[in-house]
This record gives structure tokens, sequence and C-alpha cells, in this order.
């Protein structure tokens, strides 16, 4: 994986000591919070309900051991001895006093870390595919690209104060497992009749209050122009956007608005504008960032057999571990999704251990996926064994991938100024309901997402079941959807009808996976039988 | 000089960051030449004018209708309603994108922590509707020893210090 | 009755309007009647409180209570973990939260 060199170094150790220095007149009452309020948001500080709340940017989702050994240091030294995994392959602490974050920052430093534009007005932490550098499927590993774009999309002067948030995904495969087309720039690389890399752009994707799947803009931007391509896409946006209503000003809102062409006419115009400026990178240095993803040294002539004499081993076999590359080897996901957690929650023990089993056992290296979940992305299949007893040991051994109750949810009321209802408990409850393993892989994959409100930091707009939490008269409510995907065959949810209290929608749900059951054909997942029946076909059976 | 703004700076060379030496109103201004005195007027006031020299950019103007009369200008005046809206970086780095040279100032809603990215899209002098504390604005410009990317100033981006 | 409720701006605790300062325990909150906005923002100058805002509030036999489900998750803690609230030995202390 990439390592800082002297000059990333020196950026990242400014930023501390630029934080420091804001973090101070602001103690010293040089400016007021709605001042500062911008500035500890682009290094990821938030107010939250109980305290602050500081998000740490881990770039395309990719972890050293050292990097979560020091994660599970901040959480036990600064926090209350955990952090929760975001559904941006971020990791947050809830339980952070302002005038330790900058220490805070120091520490992520001495191990390539940094919290840079983890929120506010920025372009966000970059995420890509989790199964990088791994997945059978892909044309190559996206994430020198990711990591060339973070580097030139770190403190760009031009877009200071952008119109909303920017957030970019990069994926390599035919299969999308980022959902790249819920972004605000998804990138697909792809390569050309004459074998040149490139990229499929697909701007204005977005969920919150008012969801939009990126539309295509252009089927080959030249790798070597990507940067300017990204510009010219910003600039179009930061000076036409509007500036008057905070929720009308993301991109993919302008893209509503001016229409598919004549924004990618703008952005088209732009772009030949900013080509002649020449401020694209050199291919040299995007050499010199791809070396550090070179493929690990796989081993040849290992066994491609797995022992799978120890039933409840077999069980999370099936499950939780999926094809590699190279011969003998898998890819091991670590659920973070025990039927009575809270999702994305990992404690400064659970870190460690899974620090020693990325070192010990995959070139270590491990990922955060947008799922909330873990990924050991390198694994020997001889080694397979070990891992699961001591994940067992852990409690991290839950064998859920894909089905109904790994949960995406949203930190919620819970924990969150914005929400308007809880996340966690729902999804809770509906893991309980649907905790029997034989009923969970009977109905097969079924993703479930649940938001406490409508910025749908909790994806409810991809999910193949929907939950949004929202305020009815200072009640919570739940409102039911079906029918998303942030897959490759992207898909909005649709709203089935009126909310329910907390233990309706759970009801609801059970009554809508029911009615699949009932009326699935052979092979059919969840989301295969709601697109061929249509909302109508479960309706009845939702609310009878 | 521990009240001087100007030491370093983002990744520039000698002067880049040079205030104009003299009085205490003046230790924004970033340039050598004596500074326009005549009014700001609006772009459209402006474009009307072929004898105004100085113009006032309001966050939705589009600064390339500037293009034709470009030579006649000597002041550009880019105001922020609010510090949030940052709709006049792109103005000034388009301006020294159409080539031009001179002055470039923030007016209106400027904080401290923005004027070093305000300096790398082209501004060069700085009018805060509230007074700046010199020395916050010295650490605030000299923070940063390097550049990710190419901006208007001249800066030397990180991966071009790389590969020589 | 009007309560005044907001975070500590060191720690980002929750804290509440307890007549002289501010307090971490909702039950020593007392009634700003109309020197809310007043209070708040000599507070806020002061450096004393981050983001003060005034709520409804109640008062019952236990204390006073805020009237909206998301002062009252903060003023105890996450409804979630018992063990991370302000009562975490009393696993009935947030039987009014919800």
């Amino acid at each position: 994986m990439y390592k800082y060199d002297q000059y990333d170094q020196a950026m990242v150790d400014a930023r501390v000591e630029d934080f420091r220095d804001q973090t101070r007149r602001r103690l010293e009452g040089k400016m007021t919070d709605d001042q500062f309020k911008p500035l500890r948001l682009k290094n990821g500080l938030y107010l939250q309900l109980h305290a602050y709340m500081l998000r740490v940017a881990i770039p395309y989702g990719t972890l050293n051991s050292r990097q979560l050994r020091k994660l599970a240091h901040i959480a036990r030294t600064y926090d209350r001895g955990y952090g929760h995994f975001t559904t941006r392959q971020n990791l947050q602490y809830h339980w952070i006093k302002l005038e330790q974050a900058p220490d805070i920052l120091a520490e992520l430093a001495e191990v390539e870390m940094h919290c840079i534009q983890t929120s506010g007005e920025s372009i966000r932490n970059i995420s890509a595919d989790h199964y990088a550098g791994a997945a059978a499927d892909e044309i190559m590993d996206p994430r020198p690209w990711a990591e060339t774009l973070r580097q030139m999309t770190t403190f760009m002067p031009e877009f200071s104060y952008l119109p909303r948030k920017f957030k970019i995904a990069v994926i390599a495969a035919k299969e999308d497992r980022a959902a790249m087309r819920w972004h605000d720039f998804g990138l697909r690389i792809v390569k050309n009749d004459a074998g040149e890399i490139g990229f499929e752009v697909y701007p204005g994707g977005g969920m919150g209050r008012t969801p939009f799947i990126a539309y295509k803009s252009s089927d080959f931007v030249p790798q070597h122009q990507i940067f300017s391509y990204l510009q010219a896409v910003l600039r179009v946006w930061n000076r036409n956007a509007r500036r008057d209503n905070i929720h009308k000003q993301r991109m993919k809102i302008l893209v509503h608005e001016l229409g598919e062409e004549e924004f990618t006419r703008q952005v088209e115009e732009e772009f030949q504008h900013i080509l002649t400026l020449g401020t694209d990178f050199p291919q040299a240095e995007y050499e010199r960032i791809a070396a550090y993803f070179t493929p690990p040294p796989f081993e040849t002539g290992l066994p491609d057999e797995i022992d799978r004499s120890d039933p409840d081993f077999a069980v999370w076999v099936d499950q939780q571990v999926a094809p590699h590359k190279a011969p003998g080897y898998a890819i091991a996901n670590i659920s973070l999704k025990p039927i009575q957690g809270i999702g994305g929650d990992m404690t400064a023990e659970q870190m460690e251990v899974v620090a020693d089993l990325a070192e010990r056992y995959s070139f270590d290296e491990l990922r955060v996926a947008h799922t909330q979940n873990l990924v050991l992305p390198h694994v020997r299949k001889a080694d397979l064994y070990a891992i699961w007893q001591a994940l067992r040991e852990a409690g991290l051994a839950d064998a859920n991938l894909d089905l109904v109750t790994d949960i995406i949810a949203c930190p919620g009321l819970d924990y969150c100024t914005l929400a308007n209802a809880r996340s966690i408990p729902v999804a809770q409850k509906i893991a309980e309901r649907f905790a029997d393993l034989d009923r969970q892989k009977d109905l097969g994959e079924l993703k479930i997402k649940i938001s406490g409100c409508i910025n749908a930091c909790g994806h409810h707009h991809a999910g193949h079941i929907g939950i949004l939490g929202v305020d009815r008269k200072g009640t919570e409510n739940y409102q039911l959807l079906l029918g998303g995907s942030g897959d490759e065959e992207t898909s909005q949810a649709k709203i089935t009808g009126p909310g329910f209290d907390e233990a309706g929608i759970v009801d609801a749900v059970e009554r809508a996976v029911e009615r699949y059951r009932e009326i699935r054909e052979p092979g059919e997942r969840f989301l295969d039988t709601y697109r061929r029946v249509g909302m109508d076909g479960f309706k009845e059976a939702i609310y009878g | 000089m521990a009240d001087d703004p100007s030491a370093g700076g983002p990744g520039g060379g000698p002067g880049t960051l040079e205030p104009t030496p003299g009085g205490e109103r003046d230790w924004l201004r970033f340039r050598d030449d004596p500074a326009p005195d005549e009014p700001a007027v609006t772009l459209d006031t402006f474009l009307d004018q072929s004898n105004a020299v100085s113009v006032l950019i309001e966050a939705g103007d589009d600064v390339r209708r500037l293009a034709p009369v470009l030579d006649r200008v000597r002041l550009v005046e880019i105001d922020f309603p609010k510090f949030r809206d940052g709709r006049g970086f792109s103005s000034a780095r388009i301006l020294r994108e159409m080539g031009y040279k001179g002055e470039i100032k923030a007016i209106g809603d400027v904080l401290v922590d923005l004027i070093y990215f305000m300096r790398r899209c082209g501004f060069d002098s700085f009018a805060p509707n509230v007074p700046l504390d010199r020395a916050d604005v010295e650490s605030v410009l000299n923070r940063y020893p390097h550049v990710y990317q190419h901006a208007a100033a001249d800066d030397v981006p990180i991966w071009q210090l790389r590969h020589g | 009755m009007k309560i005044l409720t907001g975070n500590d701006l060191k720690t980002g605790s929750v804290v509440w309007w307890d007549g002289e300062g501010w307090s971490l325990h909702v039950e020593d909150a007392v009634d700003a009647g109309d020197r809310a906005e007043a209070i708040m923002a000599r507070e806020e100058a002061e450096c004393r409180v981050n983001g003060p805002y005034a709520i409804d509030g109640e008062k019952t036999a236990e204390g006073v209570r805020p009237a909206h489900i998301k002062d009252r998750i903060r003023a105890l803690g996450p409804t979630v973990r018992p063990d991370l609230t302000l009562k975490p030995a009393d696993p009935n202390a947030g039987n009014w939260v919800i």
C-alpha cells in the first residue's frame, strides 16, 4: 500500500499544527462557533449529541496493522474504548474532547493518517472497491488512481468553499461493490479498443433528501487527463450552483436543473480550456504511486481445497469468503454485525485482534467496506481455519455477509444531532427477528439499509429494503422503502406507503420478506422478485 | 520579523508574498505598484464606462465577460458576501488564467483562514469587513510548506518536486 | 418551563443551565423564563457554553425532563449503550427517555 514520502508527511504534519492553531483561537474566544464550525468540519470534527465526534479518513478503505493499532490506541486513550466504521469506509469516534483533538491528529500523523476533508463542504475521502487488488473481476487495482486523486484534491485552493460536499468513488470491475453511481463523481476504469486505460465518468449522483443516480457524462477520459476533467466538473458546479439554500447546493441538483446534456456541454467546454493550463500530473507520478500497489508476493502451488470438517467453520466459509485472483488465496470478510451488537462498532481489543490477523495472514493489509464490515484481502485458504478461530474468540465470526442481518445503519438519534429517529435499535430488533441462520440463508442476499433522517447516511435509498426514520409530532416514525440498489444495476428505492412505529416497522419488514418467500421464483433474490412484480406485489402483504 | 507576514508562503519564491512596505493599512497588499484609488463599479457599469479602471465582481458575476476589456482593468474587487460562498475563488483564478496581471482584492466576509487559499488563487490584496490579526495572518500564510497542485500562483506542486 | 442546554466548549459534554452555571445533570436545570436569550448570549460570548438553545421542559417528581426525545437522549446518553450513559449502574435510569 501507499507510503508517505517527506512531502506527504510534511503536509499532514502542517495540518496538525494548522488545526492546533485554529482550536487555540476558538478556545481563546477569537472565533465564534459559526466561524469555527466550517474549519473544524473540514477536519472531520463535529459537535454531536453527547460530545465532539472525530471522523478519521481511511483512504479507499485501506489500512495496515500499525494504523489499526493506532486507531485502537486512540479509542482507548481519547475516547471510550471503541470506534465506529462508517458507510464511507472511514472510522469515527463519538466521545472526543475539543481540547484533545489536535493531539489525536498528531497521533494519526505518526501512522500516515489524518482527518483532512472528512466533512464540510469539501472533496471527501475517496472511496473504492473494498476488494481492490484482490478481486478476480477487476481490470486493474483502482487504488493508485484513488491515491493520486487523493493527493491532487487535498487543499485545492479554488475549491476551498464548495457549495456542498463532494464525494468520489473509483472502481475497476464490472461488478460495483462501492455504490459508485451514488457518488457526486463516480469513476470506472476501463480499457478502450486500443488497449489504453481511461475512465468512464458518472457525475451527479447522491443520496440525501433529493436522491439522484449519477449519469454517464463520458465514455472515455484518457487517464492522463482525468484531473483536468475533475477540475472542469468542480468549476462548473462551484460557479453555477445555488448558494441560497443549503438543501439545493449539491451538484446533483445543478445537473438536474441544467439537464444532463447542458451540464455535459459546459463541462466539456471547461475541460478543453483547463487542458491548456497544463495542470495534469505526469504519467511518472502515477507510476510512482502505482508502484506501492504492486501485488504482494503470492506463493504459488498452494492447495485450493479448504478443510470443511468443522461444520461451524464451513458455515462461516460459505458466507464470508470470496474468491481471490491468486490460486490458493481467498478474500475473508469480517462481519461487524453481531445480532445484538451495533453495526460498524468495534472495540479497541477487537481492532488489535484484527490488526494481528492482517499482519500475520494478509500481507499486513485490511480493508473497510462501505457496508461497515472489514476485509482481510489476501489470505491463504489454508489459513482460513486459524483466522476463523481467532475471530470467533473475539466475537467477530458472524456468518451473515449480505444476508438480512447484515444491516447498514447510521448512528441515528442515539448519537447524531441531525437525526429524527433512532436507527440502531431498529437494526437490532430486525436482526433479532431474523437471527436464525437457516432462515437468513434461505432468504439469501437481502440488503437492509436504515437512515435516521433524510440525509441518508444509512443509504436507505439504495437498500433492497430501506428504512427512513422521521419525526412525527415528536415521536419516532419509520418509512419503509423497497427496491433500491447500490450495485452495477443501481436503482432508487421507493416508499411503500404510510410509516410505522418502531415495533410496526419490524413487523412490516417481516411481512415484506415473507411475501417475497411466497412468490419468489427459483434463483430470485428479494430484489429480483421486487423488480419482477413491482410495489403492487408487496403492498397488500405489507398493509393488509 | 515577528510581525511580517511575508516570509515563506505557499511554495513561493522570494517576493511572492511580500507586502507593500509602509503603513499599517497596506500590510495586506502584496504588490509593489501604487494602489489604484478609483472606486470600483459593478461589472455592468464597468462594461458600459470605457474610462473605468476598477471593477467590482459580485459572487454571481461571470468574470469572463471582462475578457474584451481586460487591458484597461487595474483593480478587480471580488466580494465575498459570506465566507462560505466560494465562487470568488474561481473568479480570481479565471482572471489569472485570462492573463490579468493587475490587482485582485478580496473584500467582504474574508476570514483569516481563507487568505492562504486566496493567495494561491491569485488574490494579492485583502480588505476584510472585520480587521484581521496580523500574527494570525502570518502564521496562516506560512503554515503549509508545499502544495499538491497548480493554481494561479506559481507554486511548484509536490509531484514536480518529486520528479524534478 | 424553559430550560437551556448546550455543550461544553472544551469537552463537548451536554450541559444544562442551573441558574449559576452549567451542570452535566438535567435534574439541575432551572426555568430561564424570559431571561433565556440574555443568558445564552452572555454565556456564549464568554465561551462558557457552545451552541446553547432553549427548550421546553417539565418538572416531574424525578426531576426536570426535556419535552423532546432528542434532548431526552442528550440528557442521559445513547439508549443502545446504557454503560456509556450518565447512570451506567442503574438499568432503569433510561426508562423515562423513550
